[in-house]
């Protein structure tokens, strides 16, 4: 169903969904710096820049999350579960990517084997309302890494920017909830070449550069290379990269007790960390930032492809933009691969 | 000589003294500055083969302090290129023992201070795709636009107070000592924060922390956090919470910044490496001046003495037991 909706309806929608539903959207802390949070007003709501610091996985997997909280009373222990999602929630204004990427945690957290409620149960309870990329970044790799700016899977609503409007397209049983919407008008045909032009100005933009595809063989192949005694060396050990990495999804489960009472908490870990890997014994087999990167890069992918058949990056750029010390993660894939584009060769080994 | 020069005539010595070193093994490895691959960004780069030291390049934006690297590179000579701050923090790291005297050898670059990226992107409307300097200006090109900006209205804050832009102790240096004043006055920044109230200060503390996402960013690429085990990672006995509590993050940055002190050059490595933009060098600043003013100790410039707090004499004063 193809609708829009003129951006001076664009606050009362926002209102609309705040009566309704817990509405999540970027919000600027300070200039420049940008995370999902619940919106309380419409003009919280800062879609200025492509994409928040923070992905959009930390409302379905958030930073530090309480699984339970144990209280000692006596000789009964009582224990208090804190999964519920009470409200119906929707996520507005994430890009592709980042709605890729948590279909790509989704594949890990949501199993035929085992579920984990706390993952399930906020994404069975969020509509996703996708934004389309009219301005990847030199940074997006988006398309190599198998996504596109425009990529509508995983989103039940899936808006275009315009200028003086926003196209709507409603694409899932949650999304048509909204098909009798007051403040969705009838898009007409000029609207549709609009959106074409700007799909195409995008996709022309951010290009097939990066040799992603096939990477998960040739990685297999560098079991002992001196690459990954290169790539790692100018890594100072920082968590940014895993951390506003919209696929990674590693955790780490403590309990914080205070006498008789108490939680247990699932916080982000990272495996670029030298905590990560170490064990009771002191013994710590990723000893090194050459470990870690090897694990970084390879559960990205390499691992992941294997269990999951695609790769665990969706090109947001984000490790690239933050890294204090400039990794570029793009070259690391090119030094992977013998077709190197010109201009892009880099000089590591 | 125009700035544009004598940036070229230091990249070219310092290419020229890194080829030096690696033929003759005097060292193994030089760590310098290369190409980014986005605009107003370089690099850390190893050098290993003398062939290749054309990859080593000189510009406003060499701002990482690269004597953090010198922890993971403990069995090696290595060739340093440094700044003013980098060099101090070298100075203060060889009081606390962390390397051998004859396993480093430091090519030392007058800095010309280094530009402040985000401030630069910030001026202009999109982004940034292309980016070149000329003498004192940077030539920024994006999507639909073009602007030319003075290199010196975009100084990282660290880098205007800075009053050691002369690299102490290098072994070489590579191009003409500097005039050594600040543009800014140097403590200004925790001047300003000192003369807010408590609640201000609180406040101001309380805002700028509440964004922190525990990547540890700060204390990675700082040379002076090197402990085995850090004070927040340590599970017995655990200091802290791990998750992002408030308290557990003001914690964290207040005894982040205490460990820093007489130690600290005051490079802003930490701010700069911040995702989250969290103001942190005005913290160190207060610590820097406190130990300035009580001791008369700055930093990585006196290479006898500890730092005050890292020693002790039966004559210390000690007012303060009551």
């Amino acid at each position: 169903m193809k609708l829009k909706l003129n951006k001076k309806d664009f606050k009362p929608f926002l209102q609309s969904l705040i009566e309704e539903y817990d509405l999540f959207a970027p919000v600027q802390l300070v200039e420049g710096v940008s995370v999902f949070k619940k919106i309380d007003h419409p003009d919280e709501v800062d879609l200025s820049t492509p994409n928040p610091q923070k992905p959009a996985k930390e409302l379905f997997f958030p930073q530090s999350e309480t699984m339970f909280r144990y209280e000692k009373a006596g000789e009964k222990n009582k224990m208090t579960s804190t999964e519920e999602v009470k409200r119906e929630r929707i996520l507005f204004g994430a890009r592709p990517c980042d709605i890729e990427a948590i279909s790509i945690i989704e594949k890990v957290f949501v199993g035929e084997e085992c579920t984990d409620v706390y993952f399930f149960e906020k994404r069975k309870k969020t509509t996703i309302i996708g934004l389309g990329c009219n301005h990847p970044l030199s940074t997006c790799f988006c398309s190599s890494a198998g996504g596109d700016p425009f990529l509508r899977a995983g989103s039940d609503l899936f808006f275009i920017d315009l200028g003086e409007a926003y196209f709507v397209e409603l694409l899932t049983e949650k999304g048509m909830v909204f098909h009798k919407n007051k403040f969705f008008k009838e898009a007409d045909s000029k609207d549709l070449t609009f959106v074409k032009e700007l799909e195409e100005k995008a996709f022309e933009k951010v290009g097939y550069s990066i040799p992603v595809d096939g990477i998960e063989k040739r990685l297999n192949l560098m079991g002992e290379s001196l690459f990954w005694d290169r790539v790692h060396e100018i890594c100072m050990g920082c968590r940014i990269c895993t951390y506003l990495c919209p696929t990674c999804h590693c955790f780490d489960i403590v309990d914080e007790d205070e006498h008789q009472t108490g939680q247990r908490v699932r916080n982000w870990d990272s495996c670029l960390s030298s905590l990560y890997s170490l064990e009771t014994s002191g013994h710590n087999p990723r000893p090194t930032t050459r470990e870690r990167t090897h694990q970084r890069l390879m559960h990205k992918f390499n691992y992941y492809p294997k269990h999951f058949g695609q790769v665990a990056c969706v090109g947001c750029g984000r490790c690239i933009l933050y890294c204090p010390v400039h990794f570029d993660i793009r070259q690391a894939i090119l030094w992977t691969s013998s077709k190197r584009p010109r201009g892009l060769e880099g000089g590591m080994i | 000589m125009a700035t544009e020069d004598k940036r070229k005539t230091i990249q070219d010595k310092i290419r020229e003294k890194a080829k030096d070193l690696l033929s003759n093994n005097t060292v193994d490895v030089i760590i310098g500055f290369g190409e980014g691959s986005l605009p107003l960004r370089t690099t850390p780069r190893f050098i290993r083969n003398p062939e290749k030291v054309d990859r080593l390049i000189w510009n406003s934006f060499c701002e990482n302090n690269l004597s953090t690297y010198l922890h993971k590179l403990g069995q090696f000579k290595v060739g340093l290129v440094v700044k003013g701050c980098d060099a101090r923090s070298v100075v203060a790291l060889s009081l606390e023992k962390r390397f051998k005297p004859d396993q480093l050898y430091l090519i030392g670059v007058p800095c010309q201070r280094m530009v402040d990226r985000r401030k630069v992107s910030r001026t202009v409307k999109g982004e940034i795709l292309q980016a070149r300097e000329e003498g004192d200006l940077i030539y920024i090109k994006g999507d639909g636009f073009e602007v030319s900006l003075n290199r010196d209205d975009f100084l990282y804050s660290s880098c205007q107070v800075c009053i050691h832009r002369n690299p102490t102790h290098a072994d070489v240096l590579v191009g003409d000592p500097v005039e050594e004043s600040p543009l800014k006055e140097t403590y200004q920044e925790v001047k300003a924060f000192e003369k807010m109230s408590p609640e201000e200060r609180w406040r101001f503390f309380e805002k700028e922390t509440s964004r922190c996402i525990r990547c540890y960013a700060c204390r990675e690429v700082c040379p002076m956090c090197y402990c085995t085990e850090c004070f927040v990672d340590s599970s017995n006995p655990k200091w802290m919470a791990k998750d992002l509590s408030p308290a557990d993050l003001e914690f964290y940055h207040i005894v982040r910044a205490y460990h820093q002190t007489g130690r600290c050059s005051g490079c802003g490595a930490c701010e700069r490496a911040c995702p989250m933009e969290i103001r942190l060098t005005y913290l160190t600043q207060k610590l820097n001046m406190d130990v300035k003013e009580l001791f008369d100790f700055e930093t990585g410039i006196d290479t006898e003495n500890l730092p005050p707090l890292s020693t002790y004499e039966i004559e210390d004063k000690q007012e303060f037991i009551k």
